[in-house]
């Protein structure tokens, strides 16, 4: 299975991700519309810095999700066919549990509707868009078992 | 369309790109989806490195940082940042200025023996025009005041207005500019004044800033009109010339010199030494010399001694490819550094001539005015070595080249307008607008850019323009976009020009007996010659009793890409002028400032920018501008009429 890689030390903090994963969230897809869209765009990634390091933080698709056995409506779940761990937003009930579960931050919460946001792994396209916007190639998509 | 196709409209940079691509050899094109995806907060506008506490950016969807460290909103830093492109734009023009201005001196000083005073009668006009009384003076004299008026522009201590603004304004203008505090006194004052007020910690209101920028566009355009007159004194006043443009120029019998960049001083020199060294090239085995032209360079000599065009800027790397040209002297602005490597596939001589602009590896000839023969021929015999070590097999010329009509100075066109009203030349222009046999003037300035398929913006609103009977004037790589294209022709009359515009064409020509008849598109200059649109349009608002901002005359930069192109835009927005750009600029990631230069700058200076990357919905906008303009004129006029009445 496809999974999305940081290679650490190539990580700039420029927050290209951030933007592109917002951009491919958007209805225009067009930088220069998409800030005039209402509501704006949500990003699923995030950039932190520890010391001197910077980290994409995105989600990683757990294998033993915390965040499904936290959601207490089922929302959260396992897209068997994609392999992705996904949210059906018209279940989410804003409970924050997955939230307070996840292990790493992963999972934002979406204020103006009130749902857990996530990374889907961008289902619609042939890379994701964080990897794609990453100038210095530290996101990068390979087969899990190739890299371990 | 294919992806090549998706690139360029020019017939001749196509069957290039194609070339370049069998060939493994690198565009701008290729560089530019390297990047891709363009840095978003730099592209809105919203990234700040002026401290180094930064760089700080605002997030442009509102969750992350919506400040900098220090505190500056997102309309603070877009505002700085479109402030200091200005002041970069007015650094490029001015000091271009500056050089011609220095060179005359030098040439008045017996430091300068190369150059001569071209065009005494000029000297004399901008004298006049500037309040200083030639009467009796000789040509060396009148040269010298003028030289000097020009340099006070940039050095004046005293708060009163540059000179070159002042003169060549309307005094509704002139008024305007000093009741809104942005009138410059001096044009590196107005440069230092943007990029102190624009540093850490200083201002911050965006709209103060913009204002900042406008004093610094208006000293642009001090230093771009000065340069216009000084460098007409100079080489003379173009007048009507016949030449041709697109690669097709280039000549594979014949050692080719490409002359790019912006200021002629050497430029013009090459060209006459290299009529003289004809035999040099034959003792190579050429045919003989053939100097060609690229970016603005191109249009000086093009305008002055009918060199031909070989193309525009973002297809610069694309002449080299054709393995045809043995040297390639460049001055300053718009060179991209990538033509080294270039070179270095080729035989061909990259020589670089300004101390201040220089390339690593390339060949550099200093330009000395007081030897500028000496280093022309210099250039001229490496380029005539050059050609011994072409490679015939590698030569590649695309067979396609357009007549063009250029050397469209003001004074030239005047001449055309007095064939039918000798008295009041520019009537001929005024009464077509009010009889509304043309619907306004459309000037086409700027450059090309990656970001736009190259030409297409500048030729489908000429073509969309033109059929809606508005006067086409040019200049820069606009101007090279429509002569390639073969828009400054009479035959391009024929096919895109309204009823109207072809009547008034067809009725000029005949009249003034004009060879060949007159071109769809005007030619009036280099980027810096701007200064001739504007002058075009001051002398309508005159003869309309009005300012630039009532007259039905738009401007518009479809393919927009230097700091220049920045700084002339917001001079064409505070004198009036509804201005378009094809390319958004970075300042939609503050909503205040795109409002204030989409929107508030036409309720104070009546000019706006009006931001559209849609060829065709930009025509459309171009003509609403125009129609709106006609009807607020007929309007007014039509209401005083009815006072008049009243009385
Ligand atoms: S785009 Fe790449 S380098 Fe930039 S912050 Fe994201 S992961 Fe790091
Ligand atoms: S949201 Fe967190 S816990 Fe859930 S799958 Fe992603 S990383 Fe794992
Ligand atoms: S994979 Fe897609 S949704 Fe996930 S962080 Fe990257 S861009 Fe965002
Ligand atoms: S001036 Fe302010 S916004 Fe700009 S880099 Fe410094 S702290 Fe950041």
């Amino acid at each position: 299975m496809k999974e999305v890689f940081v290679r650490l030390a190539r990580c700039v903090g420029c927050r290209q991700c951030e933007i592109s994963c917002a951009l491919v969230h958007s209805e225009s897809r067009d930088i220069h519309q998409a800030v005039w869209e209402r509501p704006l765009p949500r990003q699923r990634v995030r950039v932190t810095r520890e010391g001197s390091e910077y980290y994409p933080l995105r989600c990683f698709h757990c294998e033993d999700a915390p965040c499904i056995g936290a959601c207490i409506t089922g929302a959260m779940h396992l897209d068997e066919d994609v392999g992705t761990v996904a949210c059906d937003t018209t279940r989410c009930v804003g409970c924050w549990m997955c939230v307070m579960v996840c292990p790493y931050g992963s999972i934002r919460i979406h204020e103006g509707q009130k749902v857990a946001l996530k990374c889907d792994r961008c289902p619609d396209e042939d890379e994701p868009a964080c990897v794609r916007g990453c100038p210095t190639r530290a996101l990068l998509v390979k087969e899990r078992a190739l890299v371990v | 369309m294919g992806r090549l196709e998706g690139r360029t409209v020019d017939p001749a940079a196509l069957e290039m790109l194609k070339r370049a691509e069998e060939q493994g050899l690198e565009t701008a094109w290729d560089r530019c989806r390297a990047q891709e995806p363009l840095c978003g907060f730099g592209n809105l506008g919203v990234c700040c490195r002026i401290c180094l506490q930064g760089p700080c950016r605002i997030d442009p969807f509102g969750e992350g940082a919506t400040r900098g460290i220090c505190g500056a909103q997102d309309y603070s830093i877009v505002a700085r940042n479109l402030i200091r492109s200005i002041a970069g734009g007015t650094a490029a023009h001015s000091d271009h200025g500056r050089h011609v201005a220095l060179t005359l001196l030098a040439h008045l000083d017996g430091q300068a023996p190369d150059y001569r005073i071209a065009d005494p009668a000029k000297a004399e006009a901008v004298a006049r025009r500037i309040g200083l009384n030639p009467a009796g003076k000789t040509p060396q004299e009148i040269t010298r005041e003028v030289t000097l008026a020009a340099l006070r522009d940039f050095s004046r201590l005293e708060e009163e207005p540059c000179t070159w603004v002042t003169s060549t304004v309307t005094p509704g203008m002139t008024e305007k500019f000093e009741e809104c505090a942005i009138m410059p006194s001096n044009i590196n004052g107005a440069i230092a004044e943007v990029m102190h007020r624009s540093t850490m910690g200083v201002d911050a209101d965006p709209v103060n800033l913009i204002f900042g920028g406008l004093k610094s566009a208006l000293a642009d355009y001090a230093g771009c009109h000065l340069s216009t007159d000084l460098t007409d004194i100079l080489f003379g006043t173009p007048r009507p010339v016949r030449s041709y443009a697109n690669l097709g120029v280039i000549d594979p019998a014949k050692v080719n010199i490409t002359v790019h960049g912006h200021i002629p001083l050497l430029s013009e020199i090459v060209v006459d030494v290299a009529r003289e060294m004809e035999d040099e090239a034959r003792a190579a085995g050429a045919a003989g010399i053939n100097v060609v032209g690229i970016c603005c360079t191109a249009n000086e000599v093009l305008m002055r001694k009918g060199i031909p065009l070989a193309t525009n800027f973002i297809a610069q790397e694309l002449a080299i490819m054709t393995g045809a040209v043995d040297a390639i002297i460049v001055d300053l602005q718009c060179i991209m550094p990538a033509l080294k490597t270039l070179c270095e596939c080729f035989h061909t001589r990259l020589i670089t001539t300004i101390p201040f602009s220089k390339i690593p590896g390339a060949y550099h000839v200093d330009f000395r005015e007081e030897k500028a023969k000496e280093s022309a021929r210099r250039i001229v015999k490496l380029a005539i070595e050059a050609y011994r070590e072409r490679d015939p097999a590698r030569v590649h010329v695309p067979q396609v080249k357009n007549e063009v009509v250029a050397g469209f100075s003001l004074e030239a066109m005047l001449e055309v307008f007095a064939s039918v009203n000798r008295e009041k030349p520019i009537r001929a222009l005024v009464d077509a607008i009010e009889e509304g046999e043309i619907r306004g003037i459309a000037l086409f300035a700027g450059c090309t850019n990656t970001k736009a398929r190259h030409d297409e913006g500048h030729l489908t609103i000429a073509r969309e323009l033109a059929r809606n009977d508005v006067f086409i004037v040019a200049t820069g790589c606009a101007a090279g976009a429509m002569a390639k294209a073969g828009y400054m022709t009479s035959g391009a009359v024929k096919e895109f020009a309204g009823p109207g515009l072809t009547r008034f064409l067809e009725r000029l020509g005949k009249a003034s007996g004009f060879d060949g008849g007159l071109p769809l598109a005007f030619h009036m200059g280099s980027c810096v010659d701007n200064s001739r649109p504007v002058d075009l349009a001051v002398l309508i608002a005159k003869e309309m009793g009005s300012d630039v901002a009532d007259i039905p005359f738009v401007a518009t930069a479809p393919e927009a890409m230097h700091e220049k192109a920045v700084s002339i835009g917001a001079w064409a927005v505070t004198l009036g002028f509804p201005t378009h750009v094809g390319v958004i600029p970075p300042v939609y990631g503050s909503s205040l400032v795109t409002e204030v230069v989409t929107k508030i700058a036409e309720d104070v200076f009546g000019g706006y920018f009006i931001l559209e990357t849609d060829p065709m919905k930009a025509a459309e906008k171009l003509i609403e501008a125009l129609n709106y303009r006609n009807w607020r004129r007929k309007y007014s006029t039509a209401s005083l009429d009815e006072a008049m009445v009243a009385e």
